[in-house]
């Protein structure tokens, strides 16, 4: 249940593009139409879904204080939490290293529509930033990780959507001329972040 | 000479990172919410961009091509780890405040960005430059947004009331809403929107 919780909380309200600004790089660099940004938005679920338990498996059993107490009784005492940055990376570059090849191998359509994007979600801070979160969150379970990674994706999936359906409808507005492009686009952005504000309060319990 | 100075201050308007090249707004939004993180966190990224550009641009002719990237995650990622550590060391406070987002640097487009375009294909003390120039382009929007977002939400300026008193008994209120994340982004984008004729005019 407290799952359940986690996921609609990281969904609505701990939303990755609105309460945190994680991914903000791609999500205004592809976010000029639907198709494209759905693409890339099932991509981030996909990497994120499988990252964020990969890496609190990592954080739980190599990183944290007294982590590798089951590998002998002398390690109780060490604590590995600055290499976590360095591993959580590295993870995380080679799952999108495999992604890549699957996605290539088995759906070549969605490979060329994404193009050049699949790499660079390597480097997109939602990513990195759920793990990071994960870790300063002190999840119980995998399957609350698993949830927080879900939630998180699903949430910064509804953002691009949402603001590449907005885009491509204000190409008809009348907007002044040096806010056109990502100007109004940040402006959009923080407009939605209000709205989506109204969720705050909301708790599962 | 002249050459070398423009690789430090193009960065700051011509090509700012930010507000021109659209790079490195993942983590630029959340820390500015008060004055003294942005600055710190400002910092750190110069820091991190300068050393990883210097560092890459040595580096440059032994690096295979198809593994680059994770070549440069990893320089940026030990650095990250080193700034994270030092800013814990130093300034504990600030670094609780910052939390994730000094990890978040690793995957702060600014500094791939330039290791792509720049440090791959220029000598180590100009890649030098260029990443000093290109962090303080980012701390300087940083640094604008902070000082309105602190001004008009909490009234202060780094911790220090700057608001005077009289004006609250006179019926001031601060603006609760700076302090929420959607302000940054739609400070931003009013600093695109003043930007743009300027450049438009050059």
């Amino acid at each position: 249940m407290e799952s359940l919780g986690i996921f609609i909380r990281s969904i609505f309200i701990d939303n990755m593009i609105f309460a945190y600004f994680l991914g903000m790089c791609s999500y205004l660099a592809v976010s000029k139409n639907v198709k494209t940004s759905f693409g890339l938005g099932v991509a981030v679920v996909f990497v994120l879904a499988i990252t964020v338990p990969i890496n609190y498996l990592l954080d739980e059993y190599v990183l944290s204080t007294g982590a590798l107490a089951w590998l002998s009784p002398k390690f109780a005492g060490v604590n590995l939490d600055f290499l976590s940055f360095i591993l959580f990376i590295a993870i995380i570059a080679a799952i999108v290293q495999i992604l890549e090849m699957v996605v290539e191998k088995f759906t070549p359509a969605l490979y060329s529509s994404l193009g050049i994007f699949l790499p660079l979600i390597a480097v997109n801070c939602a990513i990195m930033g759920a793990s990071l979160f994960m870790q300063e969150r002190d999840f119980t379970t995998v399957g609350q990780s698993l949830a927080y990674g879900l939630g998180s994706g699903i949430g910064w999936l509804l953002a691009i959507v949402g603001i590449a359906a907005i885009r491509e409808k204000i190409r008809y507005s009348h907007i002044p001329k040096s806010l056109q492009g990502t100007g109004i686009a940040f402006i959009l952005t923080g407009l939605m972040g209000i709205a989506f504000m109204s969720f705050l309060g909301i708790t599962f319990k | 000479m002249n050459k070398n100075l423009e690789l430090i201050t193009a960065p700051l308007r011509k090509t700012n990172p930010v507000t021109v090249l659209i790079l490195g707004i993942c983590s630029a939004l959340a820390v500015t919410a008060k004055l003294k993180p942005a600055l710190v966190m400002g910092l750190s990224v110069t820091v991190v961009v300068a050393l990883s550009n210097l560092v890459i641009s040595l580096l440059r002719k032994g690096i295979p091509a198809k593994i680059r990237i994770i070549v440069q995650l990893i320089v940026v990622a030990a650095l990250v780890i080193l700034v994270d550590q030092v800013l814990k060391a130093f300034v504990y406070d600030v670094s609780k405040q910052l939390s994730v987002y000094v990890g978040l640097i690793i995957t702060n487009c600014i500094v791939m960005g330039r290791l792509e375009a720049f440090a791959m294909a220029n000598k180590p003390w100009e890649s030098f430059l260029d990443g000093i120039g290109n962090g303080l382009g980012y701390a300087l929007i940083l640094v604008v947004v902070a000082f309105f977002r602190e001004l008009f939400g909490s009234g202060t300026l780094l911790g220090f009331q700057v608001i005077p008193q009289g004006l609250y008994d006179f019926g001031y209120v601060n603006n609760g809403l700076m302090i929420l994340p959607p302000m940054a982004l739609i400070i931003i984008g009013v600093i695109m929107w003043l930007q743009k004729p300027e450049e438009d005019k050059k």
